[in-house]
Parts: structure tokens; sequence; C-alpha cells
């Protein structure tokens, strides 16, 4: 059992279309990180140099990893990751 | 005020409901709400609020509507094309439902006109379409203490909170700044699917709604993402951040002010 990662539609051209995508257990950072080794630009949309944006926001199960150990925070096999950027249209 | 037969038969499927009834209908009618867009949002929270009955919706909009708004702006038509959006959709919402009074707004939201503007409705509901506005919007009603029924679309995914200032997080407590922009597409480069408004308007209107009578749980502190595609409906959780540079400890925005304007291109 694996990590399951959910793309926001804004980046699943990155990721092939997929709508969920399977990560290994550790830290957020390093998740990201073996993420774009596999699907390349996904890192650098989410993170800059090792930290993570600002408008985007990452959620292990319900929790915001910004109220745990932001970038550091652990997950392990079978938790639920979420990437959720913020979004403005109303259009 | 007294209900008129008319309106007795009009409301009738509100009023049998326990949690409305007469009262709560009477509080509808008394409601006055504020929709920032009438666009893919605003139409629809706009329609159900006056089929629902509120008494005042004020809809603020300076843009007209031009024929590609048509594949989901439901309030407009090829009759009110070049109509500023927001008589056409006081048109349409006032045939509907005459009880209603929709205050059309024709002005861009700034800095200067925001807070008088705001200052008269219970609740604000916003529909727009760029960044800075978002976060206008939500500094001025942490300021007002208004409650603030928020919706963003784009392409296949909706997101959807209802903000209640300093009784929990406020959109700055969800995310602490706007994307650079060029980052995070418009409506207009990435395309929206033309019914998504539709349900996440509806989601807002609810709460609207809920907000007005005073029943069930509003969805504070939680944000719903919508996945049109995938079927989705996923709640995250919103802590208020003791820092928000608005409704934290020690708020580092005291004033309102206007983000540059190339931020309102994204």
């Amino acid at each position: 059992m694996a990590v399951k990662v959910k793309i926001p539609v804004p980046l699943q051209r990155l990721t092939q279309g997929k709508e969920e995508v399977e990560g290994n257990a550790g830290t957020i950072i390093s998740l990201i990180n073996s993420l774009d080794q596999k699907y390349p630009g996904l890192g650098e949309r989410v993170s800059e140099g090792g930290k993570l944006r600002r408008f985007v926001n990452i959620y292990v199960n319900e929790e915001d990893v910004r109220f745990m150990k932001n970038e550091e925070t652990e997950v392990k096999d079978g938790d639920e990751v979420s990437i959720v950027p913020a979004i403005a249209g109303g259009c | 005020m007294d209900f008129t037969e008319e309106q007795l038969k009009r409301y009738s499927r509100h009023i049998i409901l326990p949690e409305v009834g007469g009262k709560g209908q009477k509080k509808i009618s008394e409601a006055k709400v504020l929709l920032v867009g009438a666009g893919g949002l605003g139409c629809p929270v706009g329609y159900y609020l006056a089929a629902a009955g509120v008494g005042t919706i004020a809809m603020v909009d300076d843009d007209k509507v031009e024929l590609s708004n048509l594949q989901r702006q439901i309030a407009h038509s090829v009759k009110t094309l070049d109509v500023h959006k927001a008589d056409s959709a006081k048109q349409t919402f006032e045939a509907l439902n005459p009880d209603v009074n929709v205050i059309p707004i024709k002005e861009r939201l700034n800095s200067k006109n925001i807070l008088d503007l705001f200052r008269d409705y219970d609740i604000i509901v916003d529909g727009t379409d760029n960044f800075p506005t978002r976060y206008l919007i939500n500094d001025a009603c942490v300021m007002l203490k208004k409650p603030l029924v928020s919706g963003a679309i784009l392409r296949f995914e909706g997101q959807v909170t209802t903000i209640l200032p300093h009784d929990g997080p406020c959109y700055r407590c969800l995310f602490e700044e706007a994307p650079p922009p060029g980052l995070v597409p418009s409506c207009q480069e990435a395309g929206v699917l033309g019914v998504l408004p539709g349900v996440i308007g509806a989601l807002q209107a609810t709460e609207v709604l809920k907000l007005i009578i005073g029943k069930g749980t509003p969805l504070k502190g939680r944000l719903l993402i919508y996945d049109a595609l995938g079927v989705n409906f996923r709640k995250v959780k919103i802590p208020k951040n003791d820092d928000c540079a608005i409704c934290g400890k020690s708020p580092t925005i005291t004033e309102l002010t206007d983000l540059p304007e190339e931020y309102c291109s994204i």
C-alpha cells in the first residue's frame, strides 16, 4: 500500500490526466520530489527551494500540513494527500 | 410583514418545511444579500435567492453581457447582449419573482468603495474572477464582521467555503497569498464546464439560505472541493491561522489596499 496523492485539475496535465497518483511514505517534501521525477514540473508548481508555495495547500487526509510540520510532515502508507491550489474563477 | 395569499402559495414548499416555516420565510424576505459578480456564479446564486424570496439582492458587476457568457451565465440571454450584467440579471430575477428588489451596482469594487457598499447587507457572496478582488472582499468582510460565502471555479473543479469572521478562519487563513500573475489561468484561458458554476453557485445559495434561517451547520472551517470529472466531493479542514494577516492575533493589515492591476488579468 502506498500514499495516494490527489492531483487538482490544473495540474493533471502533468500527470497524464490522472486525478490520483501513488507515492512513497516519508516527508511531504520527499514525496513531492519523488513525484517530480515521475511527473516533471509537478515539484515546481507546488514548491520552491524545498518550501511549499503559499498559494498551494497540501492536506494529509483532511489536515492542512501548514498546521503540522509543513513540508517535513510525515505521511505513511494508506494516507491520502491532497494538493489544493487557490483558484479564483467566478466567470 | 404579513404574507399575501399569493406569497403563501409561492413559498408554500418552504413554509411547509419545519426548518423554514412562516418565520424562516419572513427572515428570507427581510434578508439583504450582496453578490459580487453577475457572471457564472452570480447568476445561479441570484436566481435561486430570487426564487426563494430574498427581499433585497444587490448585484455588483461593471461588465456587459457577451455572447461567450451565455454558455453558463443563465440569467442573461441574447436579448440582453451588450446590456450591463447587473441590469440583465435584475430583469431576469424580477420577472421570476416581483417580490424581490434587485439593486444593480455597476461599479468595480476597490478599497475606497467596498466598505460603504457592503455595510447595509447581511451576507456577502463572492463570485468574482480574480484574486485581488477575492482578498479585498475577504478583508472587508473581516473588518465589517460580515458572513461571506465564497465560491470559485476553474475547468472541472470548484471550491466553496463559508467564512464567519472572528468565528472561524477567513480566506487568508486558507490561502495566505495570491498566486503571482500568470501562474493560475483564468476561465477565459483555461475554460470552464458551463454547468460547473451552476453546481457551485447552488451550493453557495444553499449556504446563504441556511445562514438566513439559522439552521443546519454552515460550511465554516472547511473547504468543499468538487471535482466534476471524478464525481468527488471532498472536504478539507481550514484551521484558523493565529498568524493570519487580517484576522490573526496581531494583524498586519489594518486598512484596505488594492493589489496591482496586473493580478486582475490572471
